[in-house]
């Protein structure tokens, strides 16, 4: 059989570049496709012709492309699909196989991911109520109407939507797909390691009948991805916290970097630490630890050294299982020197004084460890005396988290920017802080995973407010 | 006579005439003195390797008067200067080689895509480059004459080795603009330039529609996807593409049409045999590598203004075999020493 290549999708057309990389199992670095790769000038002239995708998905109203979303997520989950331009097709379980041997994440986690982006695509109302507040959808379509009474106008700030893909987890995607039904095409350009979820959801809306002029699928390299930053009037970008400073102040972008996020237990609820105790582990290591929504410190009042204790007992033991075996919970890098890097990064850390990596004790082996040829990081859980460690507020790619004993009346000062943060109090005071708090972009009050996300309520940017602006109108 | 013979005649004439003192330059007869006698040590090409490689350093720290064959003497010359960044560029001189090199590449260009009479445009690197009166020579043996915009490539460099790709945007606009606007005013048919600038340019302007037929190119790494980007897009198939590689010290390599089987992958011939290109193994330079396989470019330009035994340049190729009308080998893909493992400034240039 031969090796399944990707082309580029160029307006929905397929290109077959003469430049391609392998796209490799991390273990055994077999090639599993290869994938055409473009020039910036490609993406410079494509873009540069980009209103006839626009136009393509004007035709369809926001109900139309709400019901293709549906049946898009249909053919994502139990599909057969076409793989690349030389007649290879992928299932359900292959796609999964597949991803899975090239990003290191075992078949139970691709199986979450694959349900969670299924399910954003199935509930796409409820997403797009949830960003536009409950505006009629025909206000999308006509350009204007009415809204709680009052008159209303919203213009789109782009043609097309640019996206610069991470490889780490396949459910970053369900980002995007509200754009599609926004009616605003996506330039994507995918990560390395991960071109399999964006190309499937292509053929998944194109199956369901989304026009495919409207989705552009550029592996390109860095001359590339900046061009489709610069060029697509707004873009995502996915990136350490050096790539978030750098773009956070441009309106065109959307930033997606360490999210930091965080559980916080008030000084009422903390002598009841042991009944979190599953909450906070899972926030932290579910998806192998490598979400913005994971929790990467665990900040208390008290008994920092004992919740740190309890938690080292319940994670150190994790240890690398089968891709394929159902209570694997630890994901492989596809890029071993990553591993390397964070391993590093967090001995380096250890040699400051007063931060003690509480889960070596019940580790019995090395934090990097190796399982058929894959590398893998076992969980880290650091007991930190302050918020001025270095390892305090570090988040990584694997289960990683601190844990920081603070005074409840300094938290807020001291926890900086989260994402998330799960705040496990009854005090009408500290719920009040939290609430007022402009650090927090998600608040869960009470024992809930950080993992949790609302499909009605966005946690990072609002897609609707990136992708149009309203205007004042009045007509006669 | 085959092409090898008519090689190893050539040699030997210009050995004896860089090393006999009734004609050759002061330079290469010190280093006779010094080492060995090339016109007994050096009958064919292959004897070559008994020269050590041609140091760079000799054309910055040498004053140019020291490579003034005897024969020459007296005769101002021209002084061309190699790309160069920071501190003294290299330096070579000539009298008429560059008119040799390109008359002889005009027979190369089709009337077609460059018709004789119409003007040329330049827009790339002028100043102290062989290359700026080499184009006009050739527009003009063509019965042509030739519009230049200059670009900078040393400040190029500079900007791109500081980060300031702003600037380089601002720079490479400033140069664009001025060759659209000669182009908006003036019938042009012929255009040199480098493949970034043409790609600036086609987003600025209609090639076709703006009258160019023909578009002879040089200076930066021209791997097979993007020669094919040029000229399925860039150019529609609608206008004639010239790919060369040449630089001060050599001459000009020119490509061969370009057939399907390429796959777009450019080869280059030297212009044997005033200059000999080889790719050689980069941890043995003695040895020339197989065939479609990767080494270091070896130059050796053979004339009577200018003698370089197997200078090693700072580009890497894969080694070709013949193919008409060249009977020698050729390179192709050529791309900066090393780009593989490093990163390389090339900017626009």
């Amino acid at each position: 059989m031969s090796i399944p290549h990707l082309p580029a999708l160029r307006k929905g057309a397929a290109y077959e570049s003469l430049d391609k990389v392998e796209v490799k199992d991390h273990r055994t670095g077999e090639v599993l496709a290869t994938v055409s790769q473009v020039n910036a000038g490609i993406l410079r002239r494509d873009l540069n012709r980009i209103g006839e995708a626009r136009e393509a998905l004007r035709k369809f109203t926001v109900d139309e492309l709400i019901a293709i979303c549906a049946k898009a997520a249909d053919y994502f989950l139990n599909g057969e699909l076409p793989l690349g331009d030389q007649g290879h097709t992928q299932t359900p379980e292959q796609y999964m196989e597949t991803l899975s041997r090239t990003s290191g994440l075992p078949h139970v986690m691709v199986k979450r991911n694959m349900a969670k982006v299924a399910d954003s695509l199935t509930n796409m109302r409820t997403v797009l109520n949830g960003l536009t507040r409950g505006l009629d959808t025909k206000v999308i379509d006509v350009g204007y109407g009415e809204q709680a009474g009052c008159p209303v106008s919203y213009y789109p700030t782009t043609n097309a939507l640019g996206l610069v893909m991470p490889s780490n987890s396949p459910a970053v995607n369900s980002l995007w797909l509200p754009a599609i039904a926004l009616k605003t095409p996506v330039i994507i350009k995918p990560g390395r390691e991960e071109p399999w979820t964006p190309y499937r959801l292509i053929q998944s809306f194109i199956a369901a009948g989304a026009p495919a002029l409207a989705f552009g699928f550029y592996p390109t390299d860095h001359e590339g991805s900046g061009e489709v930053m610069k060029i697509c009037g707004r873009a995502l970008i996915f990136g350490d916290a050096n790539t978030v400073a750098q773009y956070k102040d441009n309106p065109k972008f959307e930033c997606h970097g360490p999210g930091f996020s965080k559980i916080l237990i008030g000084e009422d609820e903390i002598e009841r630490w042991p009944e979190f105790l599953d909450i906070i582990a899972g926030s932290i290591s579910e998806n192998g630890g490598r979400s913005c929504i994971n929790a990467s410190a665990v900040v208390v009042p008290k008994y920092a050294a004992e919740i740190a204790d309890a938690l080292a007992q319940r994670l150190g033991p994790l240890a690398p299982l089968a891709s394929d075996d159902p209570n694997a919970k630890l994901s492989g890098f596809a890029n071993p020197k990553m591993a390397e890097f964070i391993d590093g990064a967090i001995e380096q850390g250890l040699k400051e004084p007063g931060a003690e990596d509480v889960t070596a004790k019940y580790r019995n082996g090395p934090r990097k460890a190796e399982l058929n040829g894959g590398v893998y990081m076992r969980p880290t859980i650091v007991h930190c005396n302050s918020f001025q460690h270095p390892l305090s507020n570090r988040e990584y790619m694997c289960p990683f988290a601190s844990v920081v004993q603070v005074p409840q009346a300094d938290m807020l000062a001291q926890i900086g920017p989260s994402l998330v943060v799960t705040a496990i109090t009854k005090d009408p005071k500290f719920k009040e802080e939290l609430l007022e708090s402009p650090l927090i972009e998600r608040l869960n009050i009470g024992p809930i995973s950080t993992m949790r996300i609302s499909w009605n309520q966005p946690h990072e940017g609002n897609m609707f407010e990136f992708l149009y602006k309203r205007r004042s109108i009045e007509v006669a | 006579m085959t092409a090898q013979e008519r090689l190893d005649s050539h040699l030997r004439e210009i050995i004896q005439w860089h090393f006999s003192p009734e004609t050759g330059s002061p330079f290469w007869l010190e280093w006779a003195s010094k080492n060995f006698d090339p016109r007994q040590e050096i009958q064919t090409i292959g004897d070559m390797k008994k020269f050590p490689h041609f140091q760079d350093e000799w054309l910055r720290d040498l004053q140019p008067e020291v490579w003034v064959p005897a024969a020459f003497k007296g005769r101002p010359f021209n002084i061309f200067e190699t790309g160069g960044t920071t501190g003294m560029p290299k330096q070579r001189i000539g009298w008429e080689d560059y008119k040799t090199d390109y008359s002889e590449f005009s027979e190369k260009i089709s009337d077609e895509h460059f018709p004789r009479g119409g003007a040329w445009l330049m827009m790339g690197p002028t100043g102290p480059r062989r290359l700026r009166l080499a184009i006009e020579h050739l527009a003009n043996v063509r019965g042509s004459s030739c519009y230049f915009i200059d670009l900078d490539p040393r400040f190029v460099k500079k900007l791109i080795s500081n980060k300031q790709f702003d600037v380089a945007r601002q720079y490479m606009d400033h140069v664009v603009d001025q060759a659209a606007t000669i182009l908006k005013h003036r019938k042009v048919s012929g255009l040199f330039t480098t493949p970034k600038l043409l790609e600036a340019l086609a987003e600025k302007v209609d090639i076709f529609a703006a009258g160019i037929r023909g578009v002879f190119c040089g200076g930066t790494t021209m791997l097979p996807q993007y020669v094919r980007f040029i000229v399925e897009e860039v150019l529609e198939n609608r206008v004639g593409f010239y790919p060369t590689y040449g630089n001060t010290l050599m001459g000009l390599a020119a490509s061969v049409p370009l057939l399907q089987e390429d796959k777009y992958s450019i080869t280059y011939y030297a212009p044997q045999p005033r200059a000999v290109l080889r790719v050689v193994n980069p941890t043995n330079t003695d040895e020339t590598v197989e065939y479609d396989t990767w080494g270091r470019v070896e130059l050796t330009t053979l004339t009577k203004e200018f003698f370089m035994p197997r200078f090693l340049e700072r580009d890497e190729a894969l080694r070709r075999k013949p193919r008409g009308p060249y009977e020698w080998d050729g390179v192709a893909e050529v791309r900066p020493f090393g780009a593989m493992e490093n990163k390389i400034v090339e900017g626009v240039y």
